[in-house]
């Protein structure tokens, strides 16, 4: 077995005494905890403790916000899985990339939520849980974007950086909230922030916001215009890759570093020297790295210093160059005292293509595997996945499927998403499905059908025979003969309508009548379904033609019904004295077939 | 054609009943009650879809419903009735019977009567299926067998049909005042007439052939001897009680379980 690469988490058990040993069970999503001596000796003192704890390793699903979260992409999901096969990957490529964008405004909404709620609760618990679940959330919705941005998306040198400014650009929002705070205060040039914001706005790329912020302290400082009208030129001068125009790499690689140069020799001429900011703004344009690492806390993390890093150096960066520099970003932005977070390295292997490795560290990370499932589900149909056998025999992305559906049935109301889910996994899923799904406690009928009906649509017959048996043996523990032959009629389980029917037969035994008549007088053709079923209900149709006073069809039925056979051999004493009184009546024709000694077995 | 909203809850609904409007108003009722089923605490609401007056709703949402406030449920919400204007009855998995005051100028809920365990088994709970309400007089129906009749506002049932079905019961209707009808998991329904005192049911109809239980039954809202039942296969049946003992007309409707509504 592979050797952990963190230590394991350690919970305590607050309600259990000191000292104690804990006896554990496992369950399908949590551990059973108990205090338990550790040898059973014969001096054993003080009283056991009766309390079982349960250990729950995911509490996600229990909350009732992230629940959408799981339905909602559970819907994705489904409708991931019908997009036709036959289409070439090339077309296939917008609708993975929307489908991803899908799952994330899905991320988005939830976080929103949860945010909202953590604001406004007034319970401090609740606001820290909540606050880290946003947090983590912001994690994933990370990772997913720049996993789509470089997997799914696979875009080229050229329109690769400016998805990955798109993509620092969505998850640093402090910047818009400084620039509302400096723009509605009364004199925004002379705003604290001001400077703050315009460089904020140049690391990011976003030129033309920073042009316009300029505009205002370009009116305050008349004496220096000639200065701004500079900055201006070259911040418009920039050029941006345009993808989807005539211009080739090349070329724009040719226009990008005459604009460099451009800027190169600005700062040679001192242009700038006299006001501080702009000569900032300067060096960070030509790509100076010191200067962009002055700016760490407007930078805030080494994934932003990388990508403005590539914007003002190398924006014509290839994917298979990317992880060189996002080594060397990472080595330089944290100094010796900061430890790589365990984000940092899953951006760091996304980086450098390691897709396995980006998994493996999020499945450790994670308390939940609803992350890894989605996205190596989706990564598998987008045929990045290499198919790689793991121990179990399944592959990775069933493996993950099935270990997040199967926490999914421990939930009492979300089993339900997880059939879908089960039934998307070729190799195992069946099987897991027919282990779990007889599992699902049975309160109602309601629920029991809703069951039974998932069982019938996937011919999981075994599982629809164990099911219609718990219900005809809670039935008829209850003393409710007639549901209990309901669910064996269902099941077309002969055995046990046998068994009812014994049950009724000895009731009428017992009592003389019958009961349920509702029931028996209207077996129909189910009837047939076993032997003594046939009889009882035959019996009771003899009994209500008795009552009719059609004697002779009477006894043709009670003369078929020995013949057939099919009476148990309790009853024949029963037939036998039942016979007697149509025996007594004058108009019964068939006296001599009664007598007959040859109806009569010598096992009487 | 208007357009369908749809909105997230977090828990499973299982029936949602508008609140009845007095027939002198010509509006369109705005408000509906929910009860939830198979989550681990469930619970009823009141949503409104009408324009509370506030002005920051924006075009998307208009026809959102929106919570107005919810109580807690013991057991699955199995069936829903609104009494009157203010008054709810809910059956729970449980077996109860429970009558929910809804307070309109403060929002809440409160349990306004309680009648628990009223079906059962010797010794165990059985779910209560389908109720019924023409105010003050409440009838229901469960898993045991039973039908039982309660007075809002009076403790105690006011008469217990035991094993009127030897199966499941799975809803009922009124026909007339003093008739109702059930509909089991054999595929029956049943007329009782409580005028009489037997315990028997005056008329049973079914299909015949195959005996596919019934879910959910309905009663022609202006003619009272034509009734709508939904079978297990989807089946939609029309029967008429007075004459024949089978439907006179068949539809197939959905291909599994349905509701009937009318």
């Amino acid at each position: 077995m592979e050797e952990l690469d963190v230590e394991p988490a350690i919970t305590n058990i607050p309600a259990a005494s000191d000292g104690k040993h804990l006896g554990f069970a496992w369950g399908p999503g949590d551990i059973l905890a108990y205090e338990t001596l550790y040898k059973a000796s014969s001096g054993a003192k003080g009283s056991g403790c009766s309390f079982i704890h349960e250990v729950r390793k995911d509490e996600d699903i229990y909350s009732p916000i992230l629940r959408k979260l799981f339905n909602e992409s559970h819907h994705i999901f489904v409708g991931l899985q019908t997009i036709r096969e036959d289409l070439p990957n090339k077309n296939k490529k917008p609708q993975f990339v929307s489908i991803s964008k899908n799952y994330r405004s899905v991320i988005r909404a939830c976080m929103e939520e949860l945010q909202q709620v953590a604001v406004s609760t007034k319970d401090a618990k609740v606001s820290m849980q909540y606050g880290n679940q946003v947090s983590i959330l912001l994690a994933i919705e990370l990772i997913w974007n720049l996993c789509e941005v470089l997997f799914i998306d696979a875009a080229p040198a050229g329109s690769l950086l400016l998805h990955l400014l798109d993509w620092v650009r969505l998850h640093k929002a402090d910047v818009d909230e400084k620039a509302r705070e400096v723009l509605q205060s009364e004199s925004p040039a002379e705003h604290h922030d001001y400077w703050d914001v315009v460089v904020s706005y140049v690391l990011q790329g976003r030129l033309e916001e920073a042009r316009q912020m300029l505009v205002k302290q370009a009116t305050l400082q008349p004496a220096a215009r000639n200065m701004y009208k500079l900055m201006d030129t070259l911040l418009t001068k920039m050029p941006f890759y345009n993808p989807g125009g005539t211009q080739t790499l090349t070329e724009f690689d040719v226009k990008w570093r005459n604009w460099h140069e451009e800027v190169d020799r600005c700062l040679q001429d001192n242009s700038f020297a006299s006001n501080r900011h702009l000569e900032i703004i300067c060096r960070i344009l030509v790509g100076d790295e010191d200067m962009l690492l002055d700016h760490k806390e407007l930078l805030g993390t080494w994934y932003h210093f990388l990508v403005t890093r590539l914007l003002f150096s190398h924006p014509t960066v290839k994917p298979t160059e990317l992880h060189y520099y996002a080594q060397s970003c990472m080595t330089m932005f944290l100094d010796s005292r900061n430890v790589p977070e365990p984000l940092d390295n899953i951006l760091l292997a996304a980086f450098e293509f390691d897709i396995h490795q980006v998994i493996k560290d999020c499945s450790i990370a994670l308390n939940n595997w609803w992350f890894v499932a989605h996205l190596t589900d989706l990564l598998d149909h987008c045929k990045l996945l290499q198919s790689h056998n793991l121990h179990f025999g399944s592959n990775l992305r069933e493996f993950l499927l099935l270990e997040y559906a199967s926490g999914l049935f421990t939930h009492h109301s979300l089993w339900q998403l997880a059939v879908d889910y089960f039934d998307h996994c070729p190799e195992f899923g069946r099987v897991y499905l027919e282990l779990q799904i007889e599992r699902v406690p049975l309160d109602t009928e309601r629920k029991a059908l809703k069951v039974l009906r998932i069982c019938e649509q996937r011919q999981m017959s075994e599982q629809v025979r164990s099911i219609c048996k718990i219900m005809a043996m809670r039935a008829l523990r209850n003393n409710r003969l007639g549901s209990a032959l309901s669910w064996s009629i269902r099941a077309k389980d002969a055995a046990f309508a046998t068994l009812i029917s014994e049950r009724f037969l000895q009731d009428y035994c017992a009592r003389g009548t019958f009961s349920d008549l509702d029931l028996i007088d209207n077996l129909g053709p189910a009837m047939l379904l076993s032997d003594r079923l046939t009889f009882l209900g035959k019996y009771r149709e003899f009994h209500k033609l008795y009552g009719e006073k059609r004697f002779s069809e009477a006894a043709k039925l009670l003369l078929s019904l020995m013949t057939a056979k099919i009476a148990p051999r309790s009853f024949w004493m029963t037939l036998l004295t039942d016979a007697l009184p149509l025996l007594e009546q004058k108009e019964t024709p068939n006296h001599s077939q009664l007598g007959c000694p040859d109806h009569y077995p010598h096992q009487i | 054609m208007e357009s369908v909203n749809a909105k997230y809850v977090s828990q499973k609904i299982s029936k949602t009943r508008w609140r009845p409007v007095s027939h002198s108003s010509l509006q369109q009722p705005d408000i509906f009650a929910t009860g939830s089923w198979d989550n681990e605490n469930n619970k009823i609401s009141f949503w409104s879809i009408g324009n509370h007056g506030s002005s920051d709703m924006e075009d998307g949402f208009e026809g959102d419903p929106q919570l107005l406030c919810e109580h807690k449920h013991d057991g699955d919400v199995l069936d829903l009735q609104f009494l009157d204007q203010d008054r709810i009855v809910t059956t729970s998995s449980t077996g109860a019977v429970t009558i929910f005051r809804h307070h309109q100028n403060s929002e809440t809920i409160s349990v306004s009567q309680s009648w628990p365990r009223v079906h059962r088994y010797p010794c165990d709970n059985a779910p209560c299926t389908g109720v019924v309400c023409s105010s003050p007089e409440i009838v229901t129906v469960g898993e045991d067998g039973k039908i039982i009749v309660f007075r809002a506002d009076q403790e105690g049932v006011v008469r217990v049909i035991e094993n009127a079905d030897s199966s499941t019961i799975h809803a009922v209707t009124y026909l007339r005042t003093t008739e109702i009808l059930t509909v089991n998991s054999i595929g029956q329904l049943k007329l009782w007439d409580f005028r009489q005192q037997s315990n028997s049911p005056s008329q049973i109809l079914s299909l015949s052939g195959d005996r596919v239980p019934l879910h959910c039954v309905d009663r022609h809202p202006n003619q009272q001897h034509i009734v709508a039942t939904g079978g297990q296969d989807g089946m939609l049946c029309v029967w008429d009680v007075r004459q024949g003992s089978t439907p006179f007309s068949l539809m197939e409707a959905h291909s599994a379980e349905s509701g009937v509504r009318h």
